[in-house]
């Protein structure tokens, strides 16, 4: 029990981003409105955002900014100083995705609820079988 | 000309932009400009392939930053061919398409050819990229632009199948990208190569475990494998069919691509199948959807319906081929994205001509076909014969590689499911050959009165020469598949 203790406490980025993720997975698939849908889909792209942000960090280290690297008194430069700069920048470009999605996401949505005046999935159910 | 690789990609980037600026001007201008992007990006995957297939592999570093650092194009033989599909199939599109986009797309032409270019460059970069992390932005580029695109079709359904096909994307992508996060703990690389040389010694690491099935289960749910199929049959029967037409036969083949890529060139065989022992599952997995594509179709009124059962069908053939774990299996699968793309085209290239005409492809509209439209129907009875896999045909011939695969290997049911899917396509295409032979029954008539009152004529001369030139390749392309495995698949095999 204490081990399992011990594995959540010290891997505990991976536990939350876990469980936002399933927070995420949980409103696409139960939720009937459309727009909480779109909420659970961003959700669960900010849980990967979470994942790789945190797998950047190390203890003690510092932003990876090099101060007077290219002029004198530079010295030596440990990397272990400094955190991974390389999966910040990635999400960067991954946030613009996960933007770019929502926003073809709602104009589609506002497109359905122009059609059919409602965006419960139940509704629409029921609207689609009439015809 | 070392630049040929950037600029498969590039030109057909630039074309969207270009057309779309153009749009605002005159929306005329978008069309040339659109098809000038894809007319360059063929020549150079054309000539890509060929300094391919004599002096090998390129390598072509993105604004001269070296790999493992910079982003890094990496084109052997595989995706040459892949590439050379895919630009050529869009460009062939879009020469037939003119007068189905004015049709059915009608007021928005301009950001339609602009969408169009942005679609085919995202499938060209998930081809030619050798970096995990670029694959998935570019696979993300071709979804969205696929997403706008359904959108834009049927004018009741076309909204919603599109957001479904979002939430189901968005998944699939993610999963992708959570297995390259867990590839990058483990190796601290994105670039294919350097991931794989890395990877050699971690094999027994539950976190390499991970990333590969995270990174298959995103890939198959992007090429709506069996149990992840579920997106597949209304995204495509409702979006337009000029988009159909090149979503049909490259979304799903270019997908099969990244998994065939993903697995030799990153996992690499001997972790897939000697490590690791689920490739059996695979294979039922695939046998299964073979059997339910065929079966689903069966039961369609649509022929559009009917048609996106049957490519479940037929990414069961490739996913199962490619799991086989042999030379025959594999070079049965990469022949049949070859074939499977081609025939795919084709056969909608039909079903595009009978819309341009018809407006919709139910069953019971299509009596009387083969009297009015002579032509489409001949290149659509080329396809119908190569999807079943009659020879000379060239889905016979990578059909035939598939089952001495499945025999070699010892999979019995997946030759006997490949040999009933042929059986259920027949039985389908000669249906809807029957349907088409005959003049609709008297009480179709009636209907037909009302908004097509009979004069059904053949489909503007564009869209025939396409459709004709790409049917006629069915054969020749089957003829001289023996030439293609021994100079494009087998060297990339061994």
């Amino acid at each position: 029990m204490t081990d399992l203790l011990a594995l959540i406490v010290a891997k505990y980025n991976y536990w939350l981003y876990v469980i936002l993720m399933m927070i995420g997975l949980y409103a696409m698939i139960a939720k009937n409105n459309l727009i909480k849908k779109l909420v659970g889909m961003n959700i669960f792209q900010t849980a990967i955002i979470l994942f790789y942000i945190s797998i950047g960090y190390k203890k003690n280290a510092t932003l990876p900014i090099i101060e007077n690297v290219h002029g004198t008194g530079g010295g030596h430069i440990y990397a272990i100083d400094y955190i991974n700069p390389l999966p910040h920048v990635l999400m960067l470009t991954a946030i613009v995705v996960s933007v770019a999605t929502f926003g073809v996401a709602m104009a589609l949505a506002v497109r359905v609820y122009q059609r059919y005046k409602t965006l419960e999935e139940d509704e629409l159910r029921m609207r689609l079988s009439e015809k | 000309m070392d630049n040929y690789p950037v600029l498969i990609v590039v030109a057909p980037l630039l074309a969207a932009l270009l057309a779309g600026f153009a749009a605002w001007i005159e929306e005329r201008l978008s069309y040339p400009i659109a098809l000038l992007g894809l007319a360059v990006s063929t020549f150079a995957a054309f000539e890509v392939l060929m300094q391919v297939i004599f002096f090998g592999p390129i390598r072509y570093e993105m604004a001269g930053w070296p790999p493992p650092m910079g982003i890094e194009y990496r084109i052997d033989l595989l995706n040459a061919m892949v590439l050379l599909i895919v630009s050529g199939i869009a460009f062939l599109n879009l020469l037939a398409s003119y007068e189905s986009v004015n049709q059915e797309i009608g007021d928005r032409t301009g950001s339609f050819y602009s969408i169009y270019c942005l679609f085919v460059t995202g499938l060209l970069g998930v081809t030619a990229t050798g970096d995990l992390f670029n694959l998935y932005v570019l696979i993300e580029i071709t979804s969205l632009t696929s997403y706008a695109m359904v959108a834009m079709g049927d004018r009741d359904r076309g909204a919603l199948a599109s957001l479904n096909y979002v939430f189901i994307g968005v998944i699939g992508a993610s999963f992708y990208l959570l297995g390259v996060g867990y590839l990058y703990i483990q190796t601290g690389s994105l670039n294919m190569t350097d991931v794989a040389i890395i990877l050699q010694d971690y094999h027994g690491s539950s976190t390499v475990l991970t990333a590969f099935v995270l990174c298959m289960v995103g890939v198959w749910i992007k090429m709506a494998f069996f149990p992840l199929h579920a997106w597949l049959p209304n995204a495509y029967s409702y979006s337009p069919v000029v988009f159909l037409r090149v979503v049909a036969p490259l979304m799903t083949k270019v997908m099969i691509y990244v998994m065939i890529r993903l697995m030799i060139t990153v996992f690499g065989f001997n972790y897939i199948f000697k490590t690791l022992n689920f490739a059996d599952a695979v294979v039922i997995l695939a046998t299964v959807a073979i059997i339910f594509g065929g079966v689903m179709a069966l039961a369609q009124k649509n022929l559009k319906k009917m048609l996106a059962y049957i490519i479940i069908s037929e990414i069961g053939y490739m996913v199962g081929g490619v799991w086989m774990g042999n030379q025959l299996g594999m070079t049965g699968a990469i022949l049949h994205i070859l074939n499977d793309a081609l025939m795919t085209f084709a056969v909608f290239l039909g079903v595009g001509n009978i819309i341009y005409q018809l407006k919709d492809v139910d069953f019971s509209n299509l009596g009387g076909l083969f009297g009015k439209m002579p032509w489409t129907m001949a290149g659509f009875v080329l396809a119908a014969f190569s999807i079943i896999g009659i020879p000379p045909t060239c889905g016979f011939f990578s059909k035939w590689y598939l089952i001495m695969g499945a025999f070699e290997k010892g999979a019995y049911h997946f030759a006997i499911a490949l040999i009933i899917s042929s059986l259920i396509c027949a039985v389908l295409f000669f249906r809807v050959f029957e349907i088409c032979f005959f003049p609709s029954s008297s009480q179709d008539n009636k209907q037909k009165d009302v908004h097509a009152p009979g004069k059904i004529e053949e489909a503007p001369v564009s869209m025939l020469i396409v459709s004709g030139f790409v049917s006629l390749s069915l054969i020749v392309v089957g003829l001289f598949s023996g030439t293609i495995v021994n100079m494009i698949i087998l060297p990339f095999l061994t």
